[in-house]
């Protein structure tokens, strides 16, 4: 090994670890969150969480205006305020939040309604066959199919970690579906739209499963 | 470049300076600079939450930030061809070599130096296989967004720990080219291509003397 080949073995040994790293690298963030202290976490996002968005601007919450929309196949069209929905039996839950880009988080604390009480109060109809979330970031929406979206984990949460959803989280309510990749639980949820079958959401327009079980769509066990 | 004496200048002429870094050598740092800057403040208004909720432009910021790297990958290609292409390999190829001062001098003893110290020729190396791989990591981001068969388990997480790792590298260039007393001469190189020749000697010695020995060739003296 000569002079030259030190400088350039460190070189492309550091290209491939890092294109091996696409393939395999873990989220470090976790371990970062107990490294650093919380005035850092505030900043950096080290709680693992990562923000995606499809518009400009994330949509803002006005609790005197805010009402959340439940229409389709129901006895008449309702819509819910905020206070509403937290009348509804309260449901909690810790689940883990999985991206499709690779990132999750653990133990996420969860408080909201589920969707059996939600169909109950807005009198579905029979022949209700899925759910059409529709977020108030124009044009983001997914659906479930019922059976789906009645897994004793799924709700519309108003709640994370013990805190009112925040505005990045997708403030005031979002669906949680934990067996699922992230893109199916929908932010900034202001309107539901009872149906006979589930429509293609917005990244299954490009392509994503709707089925986006974690682990098992997605070409990952194919 | 060194100029022969002008007998027409007075004895006591200006301080000596000696060319390091030609037009092309400062044409790639500056447009590397430029971009990485770029990106960086782009990349840190998607990624951090506070900055993402403040920031109403989100498709805009993200649009410039791919359009940047664009226009970084198409700089970097001009620079190679209209530039000076046996200059950079000359570069590269000093970089690349480690040799046994700088083995010496990277263990913090006192060991003659070429016109790019051990520390220099690391970060160097760094700052390519950074760049490399935040192109390569980048352009998956990308491409996964477009088709999920190109969506790899660690790509977001590679992208993350090379800007965090390149935030650490630029802090420390920033305080060595701008701050650290017996370096932050050596900015008047990156902007000017000349540095005094008495600093050189004393930072660069191999080098001086290696450039003698060539103007000698060039211009024997009678």
């Amino acid at each position: 090994m000569n002079d030259r080949t030190i400088g350039r073995a460190g070189f492309l040994g550091l290209l491939g670890a890092g294109a091996v790293g696409l393939f395999f690298a873990k989220d470090f963030t976790g371990v970062l969150d107990r490294a650093v202290p919380k005035s850092v976490s505030a900043v950096v996002p080290t709680s693992g969480w990562r923000i995606y968005t499809i518009g400009d601007s994330m949509p803002t919450f006005d609790p005197a205006t805010y009402r959340l929309r439940v229409d389709g196949l129901v006895g008449a069209p309702t819509s819910y305020s905020l206070a509403d929905l937290k009348a509804m039996p309260r449901a909690e839950q810790v689940s883990d939040f999985h991206c499709v880009t690779g990132w999750s988080v653990q133990d996420v604390r969860w408080a909201g309604v589920r969707i059996k009480d939600l169909l109950e109060q807005a009198g579905a109809k029979d022949g209700v066959g899925a759910l059409r979330f529709v977020s108030a970031e124009k044009p983001y929406e997914d659906s479930l199919t019922l059976q789906q979206a009645l897994l004793p984990d799924v709700m519309l949460a108003y709640e994370m970690d013990g805190a009112p959803i925040s505005r990045p989280h997708g403030a005031p309510v979002r669906l949680v579906m934990p067996q699922m990749y992230g893109y199916k639980s929908v932010k900034w949820v202001d309107h539901v739209e009872l149906g006979v079958t589930a429509e293609p959401g917005y990244w299954e327009k490009h392509g994503y499963d709707a089925d986006a079980w974690v682990g098992k769509s997605n070409d990952e066990s194919a | 470049m060194t100029s022969l004496p002008d007998p027409a200048l007075p004895a006591t002429a200006p301080v000596a300076r000696i060319e390091r870094f030609t037009l092309t050598e400062r044409a790639l740092h500056w447009m590397h600079a430029s971009a990485f800057f770029a990106l960086l403040a782009t990349g840190l208004i998607l990624y951090l939450p506070a900055l993402s909720t403040l920031v109403n432009r989100r498709n805009l910021v993200k649009n410039v930030h791919i359009w940047v790297a664009v226009a970084w990958a198409v700089a970097l290609v001009v620079i190679f061809v209209v530039g000076n292409r046996r200059r950079l390999a000359e570069d590269w190829r000093e970089i690349e070599t480690i040799d046994r001062d700088d083995r010496r001098w990277l263990r913090g003893r006192r060991a003659p130096q070429g016109r790019f110290n051990a520390g220099q020729k690391i970060n160097a190396l760094l700052t390519v296989a950074f760049a490399l791989l935040f192109a390569l990591s980048g352009f998956f981001l990308w491409l996964g967004e477009r088709d999920h068969r190109f969506i790899f388990a660690g790509t977001g997480t590679v992208h993350e720990l090379l800007t965090f790792l390149s935030v650490g590298l630029l802090v420390g260039h920033l305080y060595l080219a701008l701050i650290h007393p017996s370096t932050r001469h050596a900015l008047r190189g990156m902007t000017t291509g000349e540095v005094d020749e008495d600093w050189a000697r004393k930072h660069h010695l191999k080098w001086v003397e290696a450039e003698r020995l060539a103007s000698a060739h060039e211009h024997p003296t009678p």
